[in-house]
């Protein structure tokens, strides 16, 4: 393996003192596809969403909408083929990652992005101790020695607060809570303090007590180092806790990007609105839940228009043929609502009626 | 589908009446009518009194010593109502798929009784447990290993029948099987079909109408709905709710998901490490929580309403389960709890109305096993 030069791989410039005023990461018209034998899968078509320093971007949606897929993207980590970008652009401080060379994508590569993944049991690898995986970000980008690089390992896991880290820190990941096991990938993906987090359902595999913990430590240390952090989940009471801003993904497609008060105040999208209806309330007993209809679309066909009109209780024949593009959503008096968005014919029905 | 608490019984539904309180009465007919009666009267259709399974920790491989136990469960008792539905929520390892299972007798408990209908199902074997088995039927969590790739849907929903025969004669079978279908909302064109060509929703209902294939009267449901999708569980709640009304059927529902345990659940038992920590109507559970334990499992699940964020108060728990091997003397929950005293380490507390709300009202007044029990509402937005 290759050392890279300790100089230039420990960022010279944090976000704060970043002479470029644009956003952290922007997200510009991003499409993937896969190649099956039946045919082409198009997974992302035209996604776009921007992340400053500090903010926290929650991208929801079912499985098979996309959102895990337009993250593997950015962190390209997609297996190239069968996965395609035909067009797009995904852009880290102003530069488009997409048309860098392999090797400066490395670079950045857990180092200045990191991303936290769903199921840390077959994310950490059993036969190695948790010290030495954590060890292996700063021997490989910060060329450290085995000492060293152990014990920056105990004083990461000190900090994501695994009890005992000094004496723990030789033991194998079967060794660990899921809780732990959790706490250890965000100790791997803080390592070299990145500007940008992915966590890509960072909780869901584990028990809502846990899950508390959690986010909690997720959110105290993006707040410490000022990250951008995108979170992956479909959990709209997780998003209701942490997330800034919102983008509703589905189909391949965001129909609905929102400020988080705002969305769930007053969803301009009918899959929004669908899908918080449809959750029970743990501080209401409800009686019968509102039900979305039919089932997410097949990507290998996905219906003609918005994707969504097979489903929808509001659907009209402009539905079934055009397809409705992202527009801004606005009051109903034209006064602009900064930051929201939807993919809908009918966003002022479904917003203000 | 007929109602199941008609007489379609099979006569050899209650053979081994010897064990049992009813044993006075001769006929196997009559015994079955008593049971029936007692159900009729008010009477739980389930109950479950101090149930415990113990798991054996061995060391050795010729001469196997046992070291200790995995105390799955450690002594839970609860009753379950005819066409009611009982929640019973709690962390992962704290037993509440042990007790599913030893609810089907899939497992033998380690002392503890189970009691359908007045009759204790632990002891029975053969054809008596078989005929008891009809009755209690279960419906799993992975719609994705639940059911066999290789059979067709309607192999998988007649299978039922295959070990039951007195319940479909074999020429009746295929229109019983799309009935069926037909209850769980799926197209019974779909009966040839294999369960590759179904979504996770689709599959969901396939195993709930394997579940009803013998008209049974109480159905175990563990996680059903948490490997759903958010859209599609609501579909597969709605079903049940449905089901259960047409059916009078009993659920006991296992999830860990408490908004939707609130949502489907006339009562609902919190379970930590084995043991009941508190039972109640939901309204008691959600609204008036008195055990430490469901106070922080309600207050950390995290609620749709970003307004809601400033205002909740937080208890976030430290540290995690202890291991049901070696489980902490006296209270069970002392090592993450709070309110801890030196009283909670030496003296177990026992699941009952505590003490200082006995003969009042209060919803408060349900059974916790807390020394110190007190309300606090945690779910709503101070």
């Amino acid at each position: 393996m290759t050392i890279i030069d300790p100089t230039d791989a420990v960022p010279a410039q944090r976000p704060g003192d970043h002479d470029n005023t644009g956003p952290l990461l922007e997200v510009r018209d991003l499409h993937v596809e896969f190649q099956t034998r039946e045919g082409v899968v198009k997974a992302v078509n035209g996604v776009n969403y921007t992340v400053d320093s500090g903010e926290t971007l929650a991208v929801l949606g079912e499985s098979g909408s996309g959102k895990s897929v337009t993250a593997q993207a950015i962190m390209g980590i997609l297996d190239m083929p069968p996965a395609r970008i035909p067009q797009g652009e995904i852009r880290f401080y102003g530069q488009d990652m997409l048309t860098m060379g392999a090797e400066e994508r490395r670079k950045l590569r857990g180092a200045r992005i990191a991303m936290i993944f769903q199921d840390a049991l077959s994310s950490l690898n059993p036969v190695l101790s948790v010290g030495f995986q954590l060890g292996e970000m700063f021997r490989v980008h910060q060329g450290m020695s085995r000492k060293q690089a152990k014990a920056k390992s105990i004083e990461l896991m000190d900090r994501v607060k695994i009890p005992a880290a000094a004496a723990r820190v030789n033991d194998y990941p079967h060794q660990f809570s899921g809780g732990m096991r959790q706490r250890i990938m965000i100790a791997m993906a803080l390592a070299l303090e990145p500007d940008l987090i992915i966590a890509d359902e960072p909780t869901t595999a584990l028990d809502v007590t846990v899950q508390a913990q959690v986010m909690d430590l997720l959110a105290e240390l993006q707040r410490e180092y000022r990250m951008g952090l995108i979170l992956i989940t479909h959990d709209l009471g997780v998003v209701a806790d942490v997330a800034d801003k919102i983008a509703v993904m589905y189909a391949g497609r965001i129909v609905e990007t929102a400020p988080v008060h705002e969305l769930y105040k007053r969803p301009a999208h009918p899959y929004t609105r669908g899908l918080l209806d449809s959750i029970p309330r743990l501080d209401q007993k409800g009686q019968e839940l509102y039900a979305i209809q039919g089932l997410p679309p097949n990507l290998l066909k996905v219906p003609q228009g918005c994707a969504f009109n097979p489903r929808c209780d509001k659907a009209q024949d402009i539905c079934r043929t055009e397809f409705p593009p992202l527009v801004p959503v606005t009051e109903a008096d034209g006064t602009e609502l900064p930051g929201r968005a939807s993919a809908c014919h009918f966003w002022k029905e479904t917003i203000h009626g | 589908m007929a109602d199941p608490t008609k007489a379609d019984e099979p006569q050899d539904a209650m053979p081994n009446v010897s064990d049992v309180e009813v044993a006075e009465v001769h006929s196997e007919e009559e015994a079955v009518a008593a049971l029936d009666a007692n159900v009729e009267r008010g009477e739980p259709i389930l109950q479950v009194r101090n149930l415990v399974k113990h798991f054996p920790l061995t060391q050795g491989i010729v001469i196997k010593r046992q070291i200790g136990a995995v105390k799955a469960v450690d002594g839970v008792s609860f009753d379950l109502h005819q066409g009611e539905t009982l929640g019973i929520v709690g962390e992962s390892g704290c037993g509440k798929s042990t007790v599913a299972k030893l609810l089907m007798s899939l497992e033998t408990p380690t002392a503890g009784e189970v009691f359908y209908k007045g009759q204790d199902i632990t002891r029975l074997s053969g054809r008596a447990l078989k005929a008891v088995r009809r009755n209690i039927q279960m419906i799993f969590q992975d719609p994705y290993t639940s059911l066999n790739p290789r059979m067709t849907v309607g192999d998988i929903i007649g299978e039922p029948f295959d070990i039951h025969p007195e319940v479909a004669p074999k020429g009746d079978r295929r229109r019983k099987v799309k009935d069926l279908l037909d209850v769980v909302g799926l197209n019974p064109e779909y009966i040839n079909r294999y369960p590759h060509q179904f979504s996770g929703g689709q599959r969901q209902r396939i195993g709930i109408a394997r579940g009803l294939a013998l008209n049974p009267e109480i159905i175990i449901c563990d996680e059903p709905v948490s490997a759903l999708d958010v859209s599609v569980q609501a579909q597969v709640i709605n079903l049940m709710a449905r089901l259960q009304d047409e059916f009078n059927l009993s659920y006991i529902f296992i999830a860990h998901d408490l908004s939707i345990v609130r949502h489907i659940s006339d009562r609902v038992g919190v379970m930590y490490l084995g043991k009941m920590a508190e039972v109640g109507t939901d309204e008691q559970i959600y609204e008036y929580p008195t055990h430490p334990y469901t106070q922080a499992l309600l207050s950390a699940v995290p609620v749709p309403d970003p307004e809601a964020r400033e205002h909740r108060d937080r208890i976030i728990l430290t540290g995690d389960v202890p291991s049901p091997a070696n489980p902490p003397s006296g209270c069970r929950f002392r090592t993450r709890c709070w309110k801890a005293q030196d009283k909670c380490a030496q003296e177990e507390p026992l699941l009952a109305i505590p003490e200082r709300f006995k003969g009042s009202d209060t919803p408060a007044a349900h059974e916790s096993a807390c020394h110190f029990a007190e309300v606090k509402d945690v779910v709503h937005a101070a």
